[in-house]
């Protein structure tokens, strides 16, 4: 919308000094405010044709909006919902997807740009000052209230008869109890919940990915293996809570590089079980670095050294991985001597 | 007659001579190829891998022994071009493109798996997509893998600037030798734990969601690296997009002058 | 029609009018509302974002409900997604899944409804950024203050129980931090998480607990807020910035009906058509690929919506500290960052507060200040956003790792260090800016503009032409005001009894001394100066 084609005389006179220019109109007070800049006409409000334009503009886009809906229809109807298309740069995504997104971004794009276009070109932009008026009441309007309110609470006797006045008190403070009280079954208490697992003697610790109970022969160094207490399953209604603090991380140090006595002697020929569970807000911890020894918690950085007791060596967590002791049954398995002597997972107040 | 007899007498002997002796050679000639393929590695190994891991594979303080770690792992480190390091170790060596032919790979590997027993490279029916169950495979890699490489094998970091490299564009070999072996930090997982159809599964698994015709239905994957891509994005272009539409919203209209 | 017709019955929509009028009294409510003024800026349309992705948020939201089954019953997969079929899942994740893959269109409402989330999040930031730096918060406004903040906390709240619902390997593992965060909370923490997850984690309740939450509870209240949030931004009128014109007393603007009308309701559908586009472009938390949860599984990388990230990373850097002490255990590692949150959050949300409470002052404000006029304040607000954001590089840091080619310990320590150091340089460095934007205005004002035009002048020296500043300008530039450092009283009073000054009083003096003492602000220009300038030299 060049000025070119606007005939001369529709054009506003040259004002004396436009927006910012030179000139203070108050001799006395150069800061003083000057008050609302005189209205300046847009080329639509004096070249009718330009205003033609901006309305075909406006219906344009209102167009396009329609055909983009009918486009919508169209894909959804036609469009089966598991056709893959490959688009440069997106990849091979969901043709349904991508066409709905579109044609409905499209819809109402055009509507919302339509509209905005009409404003901005069609409709006054003359701009129009509002008063304002003070929030806070007026004084008289106040003293009005004030007294109203001294009748209403005279009327109410609420201050002089005092029985009354308590004994409501104390009624609408106890009855929300019976709120509280009837969220007492949420959830059973903590008892010693926490402090307990699967694990016992004699259970065999159970390879997670074959369903198989582990040997030690299995477990080579600087391999790394995930476990299960026998007799959980997949299926099993309490898999998930059980798991959630049973799952065991195993894995084999030569003997010479454990450091920390009491790992090595629940250990098995250096074959380590500790929990997986981390024990600073309890994400499953398994980033094992078999040179290092250490396992790292992919959720917040704590660092364990497995060859040291899994003690803390970074981040956030409070203390070590609790260590499962293992030994070998008679017929050659893998076995618990027992469960975790500590309770596995996040530290809490009762945990001691 | 007699010709006849002769002539079948000839035949026989010469099949039962065939029969004694043809396979004979053939093994023989396998083990020359293979002890021929041996010395090849030998000198290969004198060459470019002695300096740090020992004359006889037996390791120094600038590379591990070799002895037992199999033709796999000689295959996986040399094959993706992570050995032979560079001598100025980093924490991690990386991936880079591999100076060996295939065929000089296979004769180090031959080498290094005379030094002593160990995992030897996996053959096609071993990694390849038949009878391979996509969705348990799933299920092993987030119980196995994902924890370092990420849900569909993006990688991550580890501790004091190690990390997990991405698994995109992976040979599905070197994967199970990977896998199998344990280069570098990773700890291994050997048929014991993680049986072989169990990586096999866990190949299909990341052929399905990680190779370069993997489908993202909802659109532009983000590196697929979950939310902080994902925030990153949605200020950017999201927001960003929306304050640059509420520019032209609020912004006054040209107005018409005299130029 | 005849004449007479026309004088009997009015139009048909006037009829309707009527009709409403008479019960509802909407040509009152027209009167003082439908040709209410809005100033133009676009900085004003972010509280727009925000509404309508909210409006854009409970649409898709409730069509969403119509196919969740927000249920932790373990059911086997079978839909179209090959990758996961026949694994174990709940009926959570599983209806997710349906609504991917198998009801189309399902997948774009609920990118939509994830992307705008995360959108409505960020507007509220941003505009929350814009009040608090143009002091846009000062009476009569402080109450909206509170309601916008209170929007934002719910906002993550609901965000983060919306997240959760798919049951999710990613979301799973925020869910367990939050059981493990609760488990920090001395004496009542283990009965807390007991009670929400109806006995140990994960269970078998949190799904259909959280859904009640995310689609109830939590929007219910946000809903409420936002209607009052707007109630008041009607009846407040918006504020607007110094000019010509605009004084204390107007709001200058275009009238709602028809500009405002069109300009919003427009905006309503930009906003909407982008997300959508957004959607059918970019995909948001696509559970396939996570996976169904389990609490003995876990990927790298796993981090909550970017709004949590500040939470997330607080948890990050902190060290590890317990105290166990007569038996029980003090979880200081993950207590002290719960805490953290609440009150680093709501420094901000108390900050219209204090800063009344230094100032004194008791008049209303609708003229914003240029972030430069409030040193102070604003190199607050940059240090408040400064320890925000390298929370959420920490928030980040095994990503921002990767990707740097760092070691992730270096960055937990420079956010360790940062957490400190960050905002106490951004806090100088922005004041000293604001300062320096300050004598530049002082200098515009006195010495005009620069027109980029030199001149030679006749004994050789060159000068560049300043041209002095239109009245608009000037007026613009100095009509802000500048507050005078409070001082303690005279100690002894008229009788020559010593008067004791109270502690508080004390604080309130150097603070406001810090606030707008010589070392915070540049004088500004007065007539004198300006006219002793013009007159002497002319135009230099």
């Amino acid at each position: 919308m060049s000025s070119q084609d606007i005939p001369e005389e529709n054009l506003p006179a040259e004002r004396d000094h436009a927006h910012g220019a030179v000139g203070v109109a108050d001799e006395k007070n150069p800061f003083a405010d000057p008050g609302l800049p005189p209205h300046e006409h847009r080329i639509q409000d004096i070249d009718e044709r330009a205003a033609k334009r901006s309305e075909r503009a406006v219906a344009f886009l209102f167009t396009l909006s329609m055909l983009a809906t009918v486009g919508f229809i169209a894909s959804y109807v036609a469009i089966p919902h598991d056709k893959s298309v490959f688009i440069f740069p997106l990849g091979h995504i969901s043709a349904l997807n991508f066409a709905l997104g579109m044609t409905l971004g499209a819809a109402l794009f055009c509507i919302g740009a339509g509209a905005v276009h009409w404003a901005r070109t069609l409709m006054s932009d003359v701009e129009i000052a509002d008063e304002r008026h003070p929030i806070s009441a007026e004084p008289e309007v106040k003293a009005k209230v004030m007294a109203d309110f001294r009748d209403g609470a005279r009327e109410s006797a609420l201050g002089r008869r005092k029985l009354i006045r308590n004994t409501m008190f104390g009624a609408l403070a106890l009855f929300p109890l019976s709120g509280v009280v009837l969220l007492r079954d949420l959830g059973p208490l903590p008892e010693d919940k926490l402090r307990h697992t699967l694990w016992a003697k004699g259970k065999l610790l159970v390879n997670m990915n074959t369903n198989e109970p582990l040997r030690p022969s299995d477990v080579a160094v600087g391999s790394l293996t995930f476990a299960k207490p026998e007799g959980l399953e997949e299926h099993d209604h309490e898999f998930q809570t059980e798991i959630a603090k049973a799952a065991l991380m195993i894995v084999r140090i030569q003997p010479d590089n454990i450091k920390d006595k009491r790992e090595l002697e629940w250990s098995h020929e250096g074959i380590v079980a500790y929990s997986k569970i981390c024990t600073h807000v309890g994400c499953p911890i398994s980033l094992y670095e078999q040179q290092t020894h250490h396992v790292l918690c992919p959720c917040h950085q704590s660092t364990f050294d497995l060859s040291d007791g899994a003690r803390v060596i970074f981040g956030p967590a409070g203390h070590a991985l609790p260590q499962l002791r293992i030994g070998v049954n008679d017929e050659g398995y893998l076995e618990a001597l027992g469960d975790f002597e500590e309770p596995v997972g996040p530290a809490f107040w009762e945990r001691g | 007659m007699a010709a006849l007899v002769v002539l079948l007498l000839a035949l026989a002997c010469t099949g039962g001579l065939y029969a004694a002796f043809a396979p004979a050679s053939k093994a023989q000639a396998d083990e020359t190829a293979q002890s021929l393929a041996i010395d090849e590695g030998k000198k290969l190994y004198a060459v470019g891998c002695a300096s740090c891991h020992g004359t006889g594979g037996q390791g120094s303080s600038d590379g591990p022994s070799l002895v037992g770690v199999g033709a796999a792992a000689v295959d996986f480190q040399v094959s993706t071009g992570r050995m032979p390091a560079a001598t100025s170790q980093t924490v991690q060596v990386p991936e880079k493109p591999t100076i060996y032919s295939q065929a000089q790979i296979d004769q180090l590997a031959a080498y290094i798996a005379s030094l002593g027993a160990g995992p030897s490279v996996p053959t096609e029916a071993q990694y390849g997509p038949e009878g391979a169950d996509i969705a348990k495979g799933g299920d092993l890699f987030r119980t196995n893998c994902a924890q370092c490489h990420n849900f569909t094998g993006k990688g991550g970091a580890l501790t004091r600037g190690k990390y997990a490299p991405s698994l995109e564009g992976v040979d599905p070999k070197h994967i199970y030798e990977a896998m199998q072996t344990g280069p570098q930090n990773m700890p291994s997982f050997p048929d014991t734990t993680l049986s072989e159809q169990n990586k096999k599964d866990i190949i299909a698994y990341l052929d399905a969601v990680n190779s370069s015709d993997s489908e993202s239905p909802g659109g532009l994957e983000l590196g697929g690296l979950g939310p902080v891509s994902e925030g990153l994005f949605g200020w950017i272009f999201g927001l960003g997009g929306l304050i640059a539409v509420a520019v032209w919203v609020a912004a006054r209209t040209a107005k018409a002058r005299k130029s | 029609m005849s004449n007479k017709d026309d004088r009997r019955k009015a139009p048909a929509g006037e009829r309707v009018a009527d009709w409403a009028d008479g019960r509802l009294g909407i040509y009152s409510l027209a009167k003082a509302n439908m040709r209410k003024i809005f100033p133009d800026h676009w900085s004003f349309m972010l509280g727009e974002i925000c509404l309508y992705s909210f409006i854009i948020i409970i649409l898709t939201g409730v069509y969403l409900t119509l196919f969740f089954h927000p249920s932790m019953n373990e059911v086997e997969y079978h839909g179209s997604y090959v990758p996961l079929q026949g694994q174990l899942m709940s009926e959570a994740f599983n209806s997710t899944m349906h609504i991917s893959f198998d009801v189309r269109g399902g997948l774009l409402i609920r990118q939509i409804h994830h992307w705008a989330a995360v959108i409505f999040l960020a507007g509220m930031f941003v505009h929350m950024m814009r009040v608090f730096f143009t002091g846009a918060f000062r009476k009569p406004r402080e109450i909206n203050w509170l309601f916008g903040f209170l929007l934002f906390v719910l906002g993550m709240f609901t965000g983060f129980t919306g997240y959760s619902l798919p049951d999710d390997l990613l979301s799973g593992t925020g869910v367990r931090f939050t059981q493990g965060a609760i488990l920090s909370v001395p004496i009542v923490g283990t009965y807390i998480s007991m009670f929400l997850f109806g006995g140990e984690f994960p269970g078998g309740d949190f799904v259909a607990r959280f859904y009640s939450i995310h689609i109830l509870l939590l929007p219910g209240i946000m809903l409420g807020l936002v209607v009052g949030h707007l109630i008041l931004v009607f009846y407040h009128k918006h504020t607007q910035f110094a000019g010509p014109g605009r004084t204390n007393k107007n709001v200058v603007g275009m009238p709602l009906l028809p500009v405002y009308m069109a300009k919003a309701g427009g905006f309503f559908f930009l906003v909407f058509g982008a997300i959508a586009a957004i959607s059918g472009i970019a995909s948001i938390n696509p559970i396939w690929v996570l996976g169904p949860y389990r609490p003995d599984q876990v990927s790298t990388g796993a981090q909550p919506d970017w709004y949590m990230g500040f939470a997330e990373g607080l948890i990050r850097a902190m060290p590890g500290w317990e105290i166990n002490i007569w038996g029980h255990t003090l979880v200081m590692g993950v207590f002290v960052p719960l805490v953290l949150f609440g009150v680093f959050l709501g420094m901000i949300a108390v900050y219209p507060f204090i800063e009344s409470w230094v100032t004194g002052d008791k008049r209303e404000h609708h003229i914003l200040d240029r972030p430069r006029n409030a040193p102070t304040r604003t190199a607050f607000g940059v240090a408040w956003v400064t320890g925000y954001m390298i929370m959420l590089i920490g928030g980040g840091n095994d990503i921002f790792a990767t990707h740097f080619h760092l070691s992730i310990n270096a960055v937990t320590w420079f956010v360790r260090i940062g957490f400190f150091a960050g905002p106490v340089i951004a806090f100088v460095v922005t004041k000293r800016i604001c300062l320096g934007l300050q004598r530049r205005d002082k200098e515009k004002v006195l010495h005009g503009r620069e027109t980029g035009t030199i001149k030679r002048l006749p004994h050789g020296e060159f000068i560049e032409v300043h041209e002095p500043l239109s009245q608009e300008a000037l007026y613009t530039l100095t009509s802000h005001e500048q507050y005078a450092p409070a001082e303690i009283g005279p100690t002894v009073d008229e009788n020559g009894v010593e008067r004791k000054v109270k502690r508080g009083e004390k604080v309130r003096v150097k603070l406001s001394k810090a606030y707008y003492g010589e070392e915070s602000q540049i004088p500004k220009p007065t007539v004198e100066e300006y006219k002793e300038i013009t007159s002497g030299h002319g135009h230099h």
